[in-house]
């Protein structure tokens, strides 16, 4: 009996065509549909009531770009720059947290792993608005936290240690924690330790043994881990309201404010798109880069 | 090109720690005796100027319940090439690794000519390692792999790319410097590992099987090349295996261990030749263990019969052991120490042929000139001087 016949080009084709078929209409229905009326909406207008109006025009482009009734004002161009400021800085925050972290993971029994592992991801089962408004509780005047910062004189007693810059990073690292760990902890996982061994044994200094032997390694897991921390990051708006401030503004928070109060649904939209392909491009570059890295 | 990409990353990094300070302390190995300029060294024959006896008293290690290393006290002369051989399992990876420093023993102390290396971590003993599995840093080329250990110690660059170029050539990689590990054969990346340990002159190398990952031919020959390499560079060698052919070809002297222990430490051929226990004398050649009972001076009750020793022994029921290469056979019965017994079994193996006799059973190697049918009865000759008298 021969079955070859069922792995036939073309039966294979049908078949790979029917599984992922599924796939696909899942991407069109939920991913390019609204991304088309993201697009067609963004070169629309609204009228006074926030009701979209039919007619094309780049006018939400320019307003993006800063030229307002006013004249040119510089605001949007900061709005982006600070937002990759801080999801920088919280990238870095939290692979800077999630190394020891993945380390001491690996490093503990098997039982113990889980436990630790179910402890990093738990937090992300909750809401983040509620892990917000539990942060904000944490860091109000009466508790340990803003008692210790005022002892110290960062802040004047019985205020809370909110909002500020550093309470959004707060927020956002611990947001961003769970993905930086997990890509992490599975490149740590399997690491091959005679290298590190070798580093030490060739006279490395432990910063030397962690850029020459365990970044290399990890440097999969690493580029996983910046990914899902720092696009996220940048749209971010929950944390950086809550804790921020009113003057602490993200790309997120000028998105969140035109489909929100402003309900100016066309400008959110060509904020939306220049965010969408600005992370796209970044993607991109940064792939580029990656590929090399991961192949060796 | 995609390796050099991912070097240029690290390289940036380094520069990064560079920029900010964050380097080791520049000269913070302890290295006797090591002044740079090896291939002048190595050139006229002298060796290093300053050489230690490796001494280790009394190393004890203990993985929880399980006792790896059990009080080892041994020393190897400076410039000797030692073998550690046992079975799996019996702690000689344990012990290449605590003297290499990765592993601390909870008995006993590590020393170099005086000095204390107990507490020195591992990356500044002047003792380098060839792992097993070799450990090349994937991202590095061949040049960066084997000029690792010497930038990781700052040394500047003209000295680095001469002791990288001699290192390259010292073992034949000349020409593989741009390549990478991934791009390497087994026996390249062999040599490759080799180089990046000599080039640090360490005082002693350690190898933990390195030659496991080679196919028999090419092993015969790095055996070979290993053994020429340590005479001509006159450092200490200290060769972890379980292949007793590899000990004999390549080592001043066998440390034979076993569960933890030494069971005899010797020149190849007295571990060889006069084994002083049943374990010894069966993992090394698979000798011919014989229960024997003394009945008279120098003479003993065996199952084949009575037999005559060089000496009395020291015990009233023991062992002897006789290698099979030793035994005559013959169809004329000997002056001495002649035993009649039948041919169970019999093997050509080319140069000799392999018989399996009763009572025993004993193993014999005859010369093929003779045919042996199996069933024949015929002569052994265990001569006294063969036979040796084992402690236990
Ligand atoms: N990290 C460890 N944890 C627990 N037990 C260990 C550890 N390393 C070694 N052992 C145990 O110590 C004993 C000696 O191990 P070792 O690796 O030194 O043997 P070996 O002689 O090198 O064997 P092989 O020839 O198989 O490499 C073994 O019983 C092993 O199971
Ligand atoms: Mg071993």
């Amino acid at each position: 009996m021969w079955y070859g016949h069922w792995v036939s080009r073309r039966r294979l084709l049908g078949r790979a065509t029917s599984l992922i078929a599924s796939g696909i209409l899942w991407l069109l229905l939920f991913l390019v549909l609204p991304g088309v009326v993201l697009v067609v909406v963004a070169f629309m207008s609204r009228d006074a009531d926030g009701q979209i109006v039919w007619s094309a025009t780049t006018e939400n482009f320019r307003r993006l770009l800063g030229f307002g009734i006013l004249g040119w004002s510089a605001d949007n161009g900061w709005i982006f720059l600070r937002s990759l400021w801080v999801a920088g800085v919280t990238t870095l925050v939290a692979v800077g947290l999630a190394y020891p972290t993945a380390f001491f993971i690996a490093a503990s029994s098997p039982r113990l792993r889980y436990v630790w592992l179910s402890l990093v991801v738990v937090p992300m089962c909750t809401n983040l608005v509620v892990r917000t408004y539990a942060w904000e509780l944490l860091l109000s005047p009466q508790l340990p936290p803003s008692m210790f910062a005022a002892w110290l004189g960062l802040i004047e007693p019985g205020r809370a240690l909110y909002p500020n810059p550093g309470a959004v990073y707060v927020g956002l690292a611990s947001t961003a924690l769970p993905f930086a760990v997990l890509p992490l902890y599975t490149n740590v996982e399997r690491l091959d330790w005679a290298i590190v061994e070798a580093a030490e044994d060739l006279y490395a200094s432990r910063t030397r043994v962690f850029f020459q032997a365990i970044l290399p390694q990890t440097l999969p897991g690493l580029s996983v881990a910046v990914i899902l921390t720092f696009v996220p990051a940048c749209g971010m708006f929950v944390i950086t309201d809550r804790l921020g401030g009113s003057n602490f503004w993200l790309v997120g928070n000028l998105i969140q404010q035109q489909f929100g109060p402003s309900r100016d649904i066309p400008y959110g939209s060509a904020v939306c798109i220049v965010l969408i392909v600005l992370t796209l491009l970044g993607l991109y570059l940064y792939r580029r880069r990656g590929k090399a890295i991961e192949l060796v | 090109m995609a390796a050099g990409a991912g070097e240029a990353v690290v390289g940036c990094f380094r520069s990064m720690l560079a920029a900010v300070g964050l380097r080791g302390q520049p000269g913070a190995v302890e290295v006797q005796g090591s002044t740079g300029g090896m291939p002048g060294k190595v050139g006229d024959e002298g060796g290093p100027a300053v050489s230690h006896d490796l001494n280790i008293e009394g190393i004890s290690k203990y993985f929880g319940p399980v006792q790896a290393l059990a009080g080892v006290t041994f020393t190897v002369k400076a410039g000797e090439f030692v073998t550690l051989l046992g079975p799996s399992g019996c702690g000689k990876t344990t012990l290449l690794r605590i003297i290499a420093g990765f592993e601390r023993s909870d008995e006993g102390h590590v020393r170099l000519g005086e000095r204390l290396l107990d507490d020195l971590p591992a990356n500044r003993r002047p003792v380098n390692t060839v792992f097993q599995s070799y450990a090349l840093f994937p991202h590095l080329s061949v040049y960066a792999n084997i000029a690792f250990g010497l930038r990781a110690r700052h040394f500047a660059a003209a000295e680095v790319d001469k002791r990288v170029e001699f290192g390259l050539g010292m073992l034949q990689l000349d020409g593989l410097a741009e390549r990478y590990p991934h791009q390497l054969s087994g026996g390249q990346k062999q040599r490759v590992a080799l180089a990046r340990a000599l080039v640090n002159e360490p005082e002693v190398l350690l190898l933990d099987e390195p030659m496991s990952a080679l196919d028999a031919k090419l092993r015969a020959e790095v055996q070979i090349e290993m053994r020429r390499l340590q005479r001509k560079l006159g450092k200490t060698f200290i060769l972890v295996t379980h292949d007793q052919d590899e000990a004999m070809t390549v080592s001043d002297r066998i440390l034979v261990m076993n569960q933890g222990r030494i069971e005899q430490i010797g020149t190849s051929s007295e571990v060889y030749e006069k084994p002083r226990n049943r374990f010894v004398a069966e993992f090394l050649g698979a000798a011919n263990l014989i229960p024997a009972e003394l009945v008279g001076p120098r003479t003993v009750q065996t199952a084949l019969g009575m037999l005559e020793l060089r000496a009395d022994p020291r015990w009233e029921r023991g062992t002897l052991a006789i290698h099979p290469e030793r035994i005559e056979a013959r169809r004329t019965p000997p002056k001495s120490n002649g035993v009649r017994v039948r041919v169970k079994d019999a093997v050509y193996r080319g140069d000799h042929v392999e018989l399996l006799v009763e009572p025993g059973p004993l193993r014999v190697q005859a010369v093929p000139g003779i045919n042996f049918e199996i069933g024949e009865r015929l002569w052994l000759e265990l001569p006294a001087e063969r036979l040796e008298v084992l402690l236990d």
